[in-house]
C-alpha cells in the first residue's frame, strides 16, 4: 500500500509540475464540443437532443489523448524497468498509474462537463445522471486504455495504433454511458444503465491491470 | 498437441493433410452450393433471399471459430510457449478478418430487402463489427514492431483481451431486444430450422471449415518457410565477409 501511494504521489507530482495534461484534456474536451454547434447548427432543441452523446464522445476522446503518455516517459527514461524489478507487483503499479491518469485527466472532465453541457443546452435536470455516468465510465476508459498503452509501447506510430486497438473496446462503455443520460432525459429507468457501467468498471478494475501488466512484461522482455 | 510443436514434423503432416482439405472444400462447396441455390425451398416469409443465409451464417460461425482458435493459440503460446501457436495466430488473423467481412457484407445485402436498411445499430451487428476491428487491430499491432517476436507477444495479450467479445456476440440476440433473429441451430431443444434448409447450411459450413483448413495450412507453412528463410539470411549475414566471397578485398596484412 505504501508503494502504491508513493507511486501515485510521484505520478501526480510529475503531472502537476509539467502541468499540461489536465489543462490539455479539458481544453480538448471543450473544443470538440464546440465543434458540434458549428457542424450541426446552433438550433437549441437539436443541440439538447445530441448533448448526451456528444459529451460522452468528447470525454472518451479526451481521455484517449493523454493515454499514450501513460507508460511512455517511464519506458523511455528506464524507470519502468525499475518498477518491474521492484517489490511492488506490476499489476499494482499499473493500478497506481491508471489512478493517477484518471485523477489528472478524468476528474477535470467531470468538473468541466456541466459547463460544456450548458453550451449544448443540456437540461440541468439531467446533470446528476450525466455526472454519475461519467464518474463510473471514465475510470473504466482509463483502465481499458492502460492495456492499449502497454501493448503499443515501442511500436511504430504507437498513438494511432493505440486508438485503433482501444476504440472498439470503448464502445460498450459509450453505449451504456450515453444510454443512461438518454434514459434520464426521456424519463426512463436509469438504474440498469448505471449498474452495467458499474459492473464494467469493476470488471475492468480486476482484469485490465492483469492484461496491462502482462503486456508491460512483454514490452520489457 | 506437443508432438506437432516440431516444425519439421508439422510441415510433413500438414503437407499430407493439405490435399484432403482442398478436395473436401471443392466437393463440399459444389454440393453445398447446389443444394443452397437450387435444391432447397424458398422461405415462406423471405422467399428467395433466404439463400443468402447459406453464406452468411457459415461465415459468421467461422468468424467466431477463427477468433476463438486465435485466442486459444494466444493462451497456449503464453502458457506453454508453443512455437507454432504464435505463428498460427499471425497466419490466420487475416482469414478470420476475411470471414468477418464476408459475414458483414452478406448481412448488409440481406438486411436491405428484409429490414429495409443496409445497417442497423443492433447489438449483434455492433459486436460483430467490433470483432472485425479486433482482427484489424491485431494485424496492425503484430506488424508495428521492429522485433517481430515482440509484436507476436503483444498481439497475444490483445487476442485474450478481445476474447470477452466472443460470448457477447453469441448471446447478444438473447440479452437484448434485437432486430437480428435469435439462434435457430444451436439450441437446447433442437434446431428450429427445417431439415431441407439445415442440410445445405451444414454442407456449406463443412465447406467453409475445409476451406479454412486448407488455407490455414498453406499460410502456416509459408510462415514457417519465411521464418526459416530469415534465419538463414541472418546466419549468412553474420558470417565474416571473407568466408562468404572468396577474395575481392585486398586485405591489409
Amino acid at each position: 500500500m505504501r508503494g502504491f501511494l508513493a507511486l501515485l504521489v510521484r505520478d501526480l507530482r510529475l503531472a502537476l509540475r509539467q502541468g499540461s495534461d489536465a489543462v490539455m484534456a479539458v481544453a480538448f474536451f471543450v473544443l470538440v464540443i464546440l465543434l458540434f454547434p458549428f457542424g450541426i447548427g446552433p438550433e437549441p432543441n437539436m443541440l439538447a437532443r445530441i448533448a448526451a452523446g456528444t459529451l460522452w464522445v468528447a470525454a472518451l476522446l479526451a481521455s484517449l489523448l493523454a493515454l499514450e503518455r501513460l507508460f511512455q516517459h517511464d519506458y523511455e527514461d528506464g524507470s519502468l524497468d525499475l518498477l518491474v524489478l521492484g517489490r511492488l507487483p506490476l499489476e499494482v503499479v499499473v493500478l497506481a498509474k491508471v489512478l493517477a491518469h484518471w485523477l489528472v485527466t478524468g476528474l477535470p472532465l467531470l468538473v468541466a462537463a456541466p459547463l460544456a453541457g450548458a453550451m449544448l443546452n443540456f437540461p440541468g435536470s439531467g446533470l446528476p445522471v450525466l455526472l454519475a455516468s461519467l464518474a463510473l465510465g471514465t475510470p473504466t476508459l482509463s483502465l481499458i486504455g492502460s492495456i492499449g498503452a502497454a501493448l503499443t509501447l515501442g511500436a511504430r506510430r504507437g498513438g494511432v495504433l493505440m486508438s485503433l486497438l482501444i476504440l472498439p473496446l470503448y464502445i460498450p462503455v459509450l453505449i451504456f454511458g450515453a444510454g443512461a443520460v438518454e434514459a434520464a432525459a426521456s424519463g426512463l429507468e436509469v438504474g440498469p444503465h448505471l449498474m452495467l457501467l458499474g459492473g464494467m468498471c469493476v470488471f475492468s478494475l480486476v482484469l485490465a491491470p492483469l492484461a496491462a501488466a502482462a503486456a508491460l512484461r512483454q514490452a520489457l522482455g | 498437441m506437443h508432438q506437432f510443436a516440431n516444425p519439421a514434423r508439422f510441415m510433413r503432416i500438414a503437407g499430407m493433410a493439405l490435399p484432403w482439405f482442398s478436395v473436401a472444400a471443392v466437393v463440399l462447396f459444389a454440393t453445398g452450393l447446389f443444394f443452397a441455390l437450387f435444391d432447397s425451398p424458398p422461405d415462406y416469409q423471405q422467399s428467395e433471399t433466404v439463400r443468402i443465409m447459406y453464406v452468411h451464417v457459415p461465415a459468421a460461425w467461422m468468424a467466431m471459430f477463427v477468433y476463438t482458435s486465435l485466442a486459444v493459440a494466444a493462451a497456449s503460446s503464453l502458457v506453454w510457449k508453443h512455437p507454432l501457436a504464435d505463428l498460427w495466430a499471425r497466419a490466420n488473423a487475416p482469414l478470420g478478418a476475411g470471414f468477418t467481412a464476408i459475414c458483414l457484407v452478406t448481412g448488409m445485402l440481406w438486411g436491405k430487402p428484409m429490414w429495409g436498411a443496409w445497417w442497423a445499430w443492433d447489438p449483434r451487428l455492433t459486436s460483430v463489427l467490433v470483432l472485425f476491428f479486433l482482427y484489424l487491430g491485431y494485424i496492425a499491432l503484430v506488424g508495428a514492431f521492429d522485433d517481430p517476436e515482440r509484436g507476436l507477444k503483444a498481439g497475444n495479450v490483445l487476442l485474450l483481451v478481445g476474447a470477452v467479445n466472443v460470448p457477447i456476440i453469441k448471446f447478444s440476440v438473447d440479452w437484448w431486444n434485437s432486430l437480428h433473429q435469435p439462434a435457430s441451430v444451436l439450441r437446447m431443444d433442437g434446431p428450429a430450422i427445417d431439415p431441407s434448409m439445415l442440410l445445405p447450411l451444414l454442407l456449406m459450413w463443412g465447406a467453409f471449415m475445409a476451406l479454412f483448413g486448407a488455407l490455414a495450412i498453406l499460410r502456416l507453412r509459408s510462415e514457417l518457410m519465411e521464418r526459416r528463410l530469415s534465419a538463414l539470411r541472418l546466419t549468412l549475414a553474420s558470417q565474416p565477409a571473407g568466408s562468404r566471397s572468396s577474395s575481392n578485398e585486398p586485405g591489409l596484412s
